[in-house]
């Protein structure tokens, strides 16, 4: 069996996002994996155990990103590749989700398609759906318990009304959610060999296919409006006194 | 010259950080007020590979190199000091000890449950009537036959409740003209018949730590746990001391970062005199003393991490490295508890507990008034490094990652 389990490379949960000049900042936050995608890693790293699977790490992104691909590798997956291209700077959803099932295709033999659920970034959570689409896959979402039984899988899907047990004809794509379990840590003979490996880089020509159109983009991203709130305390002789200072305030602010 | 840490290196550090931050840091406070050792840290420590992080994979370590077990102690001491003394004892006093002066079968036999974490080992020299002066040491071990019987009390012993064993150095040779010739170093089974050892209380900090006092009744001790030459105890102590002293002042340099880190979240968040009391200029002094101390303690142990994987005995730099950070630490501590102002005086936040966690280095594994003296020794010309029969060997990355 063959899984693939798609990373991302984000931002630290701790990092705090600014607009500035209608682009998103991020200060200098150190880049990590993105912390959903280490639960579909470590699904993924679950079921390698349960059913003998191989498991490869996939994403795209600049050479930079192969530091989240190292650490797929240290917490124990076999294989790493990284989709990288100057013509991908600038991807919405849609089109990574190409990008990705051009690569889950190149791989070849998937059986399984892991995400996280969604990226700390953008956050739209919208790629495990996109990626099915194009691959013509089922898609099971929100995924915390899956067994694989023979050319199907079951899973424990986490909906707002409780659990939803679901099953699907292999290959399908997951999209895993935190009660899958604590990713584990990297192990030493993990780092060892993520340390060592060499991750291929395949660009679109690789992939034999044109840079995705974009169809959705950012236009401007703004700060919440900020709070400017002051305190004042109303000092008069007796109660009444008070009380009627107070109410003068609150209809000169037009609140009533 | 090369500072950059390789990704090996990098990813290491991150675990053991990850791994302070997600399992000690919730509960470190509760375990050091009540004086109680975090029950499930060796263990963990051990199915992590963190207590054999720099161990051959022959031998049961994990295969990263000498430098890789300075990353982790500061790591680990910059959650609390109780983690990064397990290190030195288990793996620094007890296993690197090991690794230098076992034989082939010593280490396949003695270092291999050590390294994997199976079993925990600790550091036995200090008396209750000698620390520094080491030559002065009571324990006797009088060999008869194939055993030495062990006689004698150690105190102040790191882990001395709950090690399997302990790395013992006793007086083999009561008249020994030189007293270093008098020593004998071995490798104790605390579960032996004779051995009794208890826990001591009301320290002023590790407090989530353990540490406690083992007396040796006519303990046997076989022949082939006997570590070295009979009369290179003294030798092997010393060779003892510089790989703890490694990790006291590697974890020592983390203490300096989490007084640093606390100093300057607090410094951006109090506001005094109607602006965040990281603008006033006496405060800035503080934190900018932390800083430059933070890098100079972090160049320092590098630089004996750098030599142990050279196969050079940084003996030298490694004191220079320990008496540095250790009173650097007690001072950032402290300096940290007056930023906080009345919150530093409180157990609510971290300053006091560093405050009391960084004063017992500046005593143990050599004080610094022992530092200073070595440190005098090899300024004046008194004191030279002379060839060892077994130094500690150089990082080979075939040999280590092989099996």
């Amino acid at each position: 069996m063959k899984i693939v389990v798609c990373v991302k490379q984000t931002p630290d949960s701790e990092a705090k996002l600014t607009a500035q000049n209608g682009q998103p900042s991020w200060g200098d936050a150190p880049l990590v994996i993105n912390p959903f995608d280490e639960y579909a890693v470590e699904g993924a790293l679950q079921q390698k155990e349960a059913v003998d699977a191989s498991v490869t790490a996939l994403c795209i992104g600049p050479e930079a990103a192969r530091d989240a691909l190292k650490h797929a590798l240290a917490m124990g997956a076999d294989e790493a590749i990284l989709v990288s291209d100057p013509a991908l700077e600038e991807l919405d959803s849609a089109g990574a989700a190409r990008i990705l099932a051009a690569a889950i295709q190149k791989i070849g033999d998937a059986d399984l398609v892991f995400f996280g659920r969604q990226t700390i970034d953008n956050g739209t959570g919208l790629v495990p759906a996109q990626v099915a689409r194009v691959l013509g896959w089922p898609l099971l979402s929100l995924v915390g318990a899956m067994t694989v039984e023979g050319a199907e899988i079951k899973v424990e899907r986490t909906i707002e009304e409780g659990k939803q047990i679901a099953r699907a004809k292999l290959p399908a794509v997951l999209s895993i959610m935190q009660s899958v379990g604590e990713p584990r840590y990297p192990s030493f003979m993990g780092i060892r060999k993520a340390g060592k490996a060499t991750i291929p880089v395949w660009t679109l020509a690789d992939l034999g296919i044109a840079a995705p159109a974009q169809a959705v983009w950012r236009a401007e991203l703004l700060n919440p409006p900020a709070h400017d709130s002051h305190c004042e305390i109303i000092k008069a002789d007796s109660p009444e006194a008070i009380a009627e200072a107070l109410v003068e305030k609150i209809l000169a602010e037009k609140v009533l | 010259m090369d500072f950059s840490l390789s990704p090996e290196q990098l990813m290491a550090q991150k675990m053991v950080r990850d791994f302070s931050q997600k399992e000690i840091a919730p509960i470190i406070k509760d375990y050091d007020r009540k004086q109680e050792p975090i029950p499930f840290m060796l263990k963990r420590m051990g199915e992590l590979g963190i207590l054999g992080i720099c161990f051959p994979v022959r031998y049961g370590g994990q295969g990263m190199d000498y430098l890789s077990l300075g990353l982790a102690c500061e790591e680990l001491e910059a959650l609390d000091t109780a983690l990064r003394v397990a290190m030195s004892v288990h793996t620094g006093l007890c296993g690197m000890t090991l690794l230098q002066w076992g034989t082939a079968e010593q280490k396949r036999r003695l270092l291999t449950p050590l390294a994997s974490g199976a079993k925990i080992g600790c550091g036995a020299f200090t008396e209750p009537g000698m620390g520094s002066d080491v030559a002065a040491m009571q324990t006797s071990a009088r060999r008869e036959g194939d055993v030495y019987l062990l006689n004698g009390e150690k105190m102040w012993i790191s882990l001395a409740g709950v090690a399997d064993y302990a790395l013992v150095t006793a007086r083999t040779d009561a008249l020994a003209q030189k007293p270093s010739q008098a020593l004998s170093t071995f490798l104790v089974d605390l579960n032996s018949p004779g051995v009794t050892r208890g826990n001591l209380h009301g320290k002023l900090g590790v407090r989530a730590g353990s540490t406690g006092w083992i007396a040796f009744q006519d303990v046997q001790v076989p022949l082939e746990n006997r570590l070295g030459h009979e009369g290179e105890g003294f030798k092997i102590t010393m060779s003892a001391f510089d790989h703890g002293r490694y990790t006291v002042a590697s974890g020592a340099t983390g203490l300096i970062r989490a007084s640093l880190v606390a100093s300057v979240a607090y410094a951006h968040e109090r506001q005094a005199f109607g602006k965040a009391i990281g603008e006033y200029q006496l405060i800035q002094q503080k934190i900018a003393q932390m800083a430059q101390d933070y890098e100079v303690a972090r160049l320092l142990y590098w630089q004996v991490g750098w030599m142990k994987n050279q196969g050079q005995r940084p003996t030298l730099q490694t004191s220079y490295a320990k008496k540095f950070a250790t009173e650097a630490s007690f001072e950032a501590a402290n300096q940290a508890i007056q930023i906080y102002g009345a919150y530093g005086f409180s157990d609510e936040y971290d300053p006091e507990r560093y405050l009391r966690n960084s004063r017992g280095a500046i005593i143990y594994e050599g004080s610094s008034e022992i530092q200073t003296l070595i440190q005098a020794g090899y300024a004046l010309g008194e004191r030279e490094d002379k060839p060892l029969r077994c130094e500690l060997p150089a990082y080979d990355e075939t040999f280590w990652q092989e099996n």
